[in-house]
């Protein structure tokens, strides 16, 4: 028997024979086998699974039928889709995690589903929901104050630089292909999709653009359909945002990778260039420096910038791996630790290890079981630093962390909703299309110090 | 609307030697459908993104009508990718789902409802306008996704597989009324696709690339007819066209008991490089099942027969005397012929039939080159 026909091949050839349609041939393809996927139905199209199976979490705008599931303790996004697009995400989706882009964990694919009746049903591409992650519907509608809305498009003007540093075109940039996590004062921005999308070697500037120019098209079109279902406060300018993330981008492309001249004599601006990058959360790999011929003049420019300083150099210090700018208010707190226990002249590892044993650990171990899972520890501990900060300044002293975290606790904590998986509904409860629960991002103490939870601390 | 024109042009990706697309000439009529088809890695996909400005040209240029687009930013380039983004929105109608985007652009209010109206007569969506998406069918959200393409008015529209992420049933659908629309509004169309099928159903003109290179671009009816090379011939139609290597004795290309006459004209065009062979293709349509014993008849081996109701096909090997020598190949794979039989009149697998090839069905090709002979 010759090889033809080959079942399966994910080469675009349909086959038009039966040949095999009286066997049970469910494939799943994943690096992480779980057995415990077998247990989903995947006899049923997936528009049709009961209610029993679903973690009812708001979804974002897609064009394919998405569903969310719990399974051991965690939540899978699974997506219904033609096997060479499931195939070709499910590996783009690796190589991202590899490049260290924040991005959904792929989970895997699966192929050969059939119905009862034997009829072909499309394969699925299965991902790892992420833990604390925001959807825009519930960040933006309602009470969205300009800040956030500008934090939120700062979050994703990052995420766009670092995927088109590594030369991913994405082609789909929108707020729906996008999840928001808390990062201190600031949003962390994951891609979700990237169905659309590309790697190359390094991206053309026609394709940055048109990235950059179809983002800001979804994203208003996105806020317009917001304001259309009464869900956005009338006040917010849908083309001012839109037009942000594109200015915002520009800034942040141009202070990476642009290039600087200065006079031989300024040579401190090649330091101050290296400063400038960390601040904004950038390593730099490689930089070149060029002078022309007669030594007067001096060109820099960045060749390799990483994200993420702050949290490496956290992770190295501490082994604690979390986002960058959860990662900064640690290490600011661990400053002052050196210099209130004097150990400037100690081995940066070993006063990092007491810190974390004897402030980091202990607050999060201080804040009750069952509450301390409504937040991720860094950003806890970044929220009690808050909240203490506060106090403080409330009440001429200087409250120390166990007073603060108790206060914390029963004066804010208590009264956050849980954000490890957002739920729009109660699990069992049939899924209203098109109807999200509503997460008021500006009620909670991420909003600086200086303002809007003095009600909650009276 | 407009023509599109490349003109020697040239995309190398940084870090390596060959070009993807290699020195493209291509012009496209205005209004004209025309299709890029090969396997991956041909350059199909890079010469439309160089077209629509998200690849770089390092060679030659790019012109859309009379203007030279080739450093133009894609924005500015007047063209609308279909299909790249096409979730709806549903707190909003249809209407406004159409013309969300003129919207943005600051287009008058009455403007943008003329050209959504417009567009909709023609996708057949006039009485949705007001409705929301969650009321349409799926073709119908496909049609409103082609309306936001439309409305905007574009002189060149690009897509690039956009049949590629739907079901088998939806893609058949939308591939007939991309068609049928295409012709009916008349823009400038470029088609990206893998698929020979939907080349063949839907492009005025194929264009089809292999390695970076045009192998050659004509109507369909050209393609399948009077195919330029070897390639080309074994790439479109389906199944695919056998091809095997004859050899040339006295005017006669034969391979065991199987004989091709050959005109003179055509053993002229033979070259020392050939080798005194000549590569031969017939589609599976070009063969008669015949008697055994038949003169010039080839056995054939039966390992699959696939039965399609109006049309049967026999997957076999050549078997007899010589088989080897053939180099036969097909769609079905090295060493697999593929013979179109009565569906009423359907062998067993591991019978042996036999075939002859039809008077005036080959083409012949040189063996050296692969280039087609006249």
């Amino acid at each position: 028997m010759g090889s033809w026909p080959s079942h399966g091949s994910h080469g675009g050839h349909e086959p038009t024979h039966n040949v095999w349609s009286d066997v049970e041939q469910l494939q799943i393809t994943s690096a992480t086998p779980d057995s415990a996927l077998l247990d989903l139905p995947w006899r049923t199209p997936l528009a049709d699974w009961p209610a029993d199976v679903l973690a009812a979490l708001p979804r974002g705008i897609s064009r394919h039928v998405v569903r969310f599931v719990r399974l051991g303790g965690r939540v899978l996004a699974i997506k219904e889709i033609s096997e060479a697009v499931a195939f070709r995400e499910y590996d783009l989706l690796r190589q991202l995690r590899k490049l260290e882009i924040p991005a959904v964990r792929p989970v895997g694919v699966v192929t050969g589903r059939r119905d009862d009746d034997g009829e072909p049903l499309e394969a699925a591409l299965v991902t790892e929901h992420l833990a604390f992650s925001l959807p825009y519907r519930a960040v933006f509608s309602q009470a969205l104050r300009p800040d956030t809305a500008a934090r939120l498009i700062d979050a994703l003007a990052v995420l766009l630089v670092r995927v088109h540093l590594v030369g991913f075109y994405w082609g789909d940039v929108s707020l729906s292909n996008t999840l928001f996590r808390r990062d201190a004062h600031q949003f962390a921005a994951y891609l979700v999709d990237a169905e659309t999308g590309d790697l190359h070697r390094e991206l053309s500037r026609g394709q940055r653009e048109y990235d950059v120019d179809l983002a800001r098209t979804n994203i208003i079109g996105e806020l317009m359909d917001l304001a259309a279902g009464e869900l956005l406060d009338e006040e917010v300018d849908e083309l001012a945002i839109g037009d942000a993330l594109v200015s915002r981008y520009a800034e942040l492309w141009e202070a990476l990778t642009g290039v600087e001249s200065f006079g031989s004599d300024e040579r401190w601006r090649v330091a101050a260039r290296i400063d400038r990058l960390n601040d904004l959360g950038f390593d730099v790999g490689e930089l070149s420096i060029t002078t022309d011929i007669d030594g007067t003049t001096v060109r820099i420019q960045p060749q390799v910038v990483d994200a993420g300083h702050h949290s490496r150099r956290l992770f190295r210090l501490t082994g604690l791996d979390v986002q960058d700018n959860q990662a900064r208010r640690l290490l600011n707190d661990l400053d002052s630790y050196v210099a209130a226990t004097d150990r400037q002249e100690d081995d940066p590892q070993m006063v990092a290890h007491d810190w974390s044993q004897n402030v980091f650990q202990p607050t999060i171990r201080a804040v009750p079981r069952d509450l301390r899972r409504k937040l991720e520890p860094a950003q806890l501990f970044h929220e009690i630093l808050d909240h203490r900060w506060f106090i403080s300044e409330q009440a001429g002293r200087d409250i120390p962390m166990p007073e603060a975290t108790v206060s914390y606790v029963e004066h804010v904590l208590r009264h956050r909703r849980d954000e490890k998986a957002i739920l729009g509904l109660p699990p069992g409860e049939p899924d209203r299309e098109g109807d999200v629960d509503i997460v008021d991002m500006d009620s909670g103490p991420d909003a600086a110090p200086e303002d809007d939870h003095f009600h909650l601390s009276t | 609307m407009a023509t599109v024109t490349f003109d020697h042009a040239t995309r190398v990706y940084p870090g390596t030697e060959r070009p993807a697309v290699d020195q493209l000439n291509l012009h496209v009529e205005d209004g004209e459908f025309l299709v890029l088809v090969g396997p991956s890695g041909c350059g199909k996909s890079t010469s439309l993104r160089m077209l629509a400005g998200l690849e770089d040209v390092n060679g030659g240029s790019i012109l859309i009508g009379d203007r030279d687009v080739t450093d133009v930013q894609p924005k500015d380039r007047d063209i609308a990718m279909v299909f790249q983004n096409y979730a709806l929105y549903p707190h909003m109608s249809v209407a406004d789902n159409m013309g969300f985007a003129l919207k943005i652009a600051g287009t008058p209010k009455a403007e943008i409802r003329q050209r959504v109206e417009e567009a909709a007569k023609i996708l057949d969506l006039t009485e949705y306008l007001d409705r929301k998406p969650k009321a349409l069918s799926g073709g119908q959200r496909q049609r409103v996704a082609m309306g936001r393409a439309i409305v905007r008015q574009p002189q060149v529209f690009l897509m690039d597989e956009p049949l590629s992420n739907l079901d088998a049933k939806l893609r058949v659908q939308t591939r007939t009324q991309i068609a049928s629309l295409q012709r009916r509004l008349g823009v400038t169309t470029v088609y990206v696709t893998h698929d020979q099928t939907e080349a063949l159903t839907m492009g005025d003109r194929i264009a089809v690339l292999k390695g970076g290179l045009l192998q050659q671009v004509g109507t369909p009816r050209e393609m399948y007819d009077t195919p330029a090379n070897v390639f080309v011939a074994g790439f479109i139609g389906s199944p695919a066209m056998n091809i095997a290597t004859f050899k040339v004795d006295n005017g006669v290309a034969h391979v065991g008991a199987a004989r091709v006459p050959l005109e003179r004209s055509t053993v002229e065009q033979l070259t020392d490089a050939d080798g005194g062979k000549i590569t031969i293709g017939f589609r599976p349509e070009a063969l008669d099942v015949v008697p055994e014993g038949t003169e010039n008849a080839m056995p054939v081996a039966v390992n699959l027969v696939e039965e399609l109701g109006s049309d049967a096909f026999v997957y076999g090997t050549l078997v007899g005397p010589a088989a080897e020598e053939a180099e036969v190949r097909s769609g079905a794979g090295d060493n697999q012929v593929i013979v179109r039989i009565d569906p009423r009149n359907v062998p067993m697998k591991g019978d042996t039939i036999h075939v002859t090839i039809k008077p005036g069905q080959s083409h012949l090709f040189s063996a050296a080159t692969g280039n087609r002979l006249n």
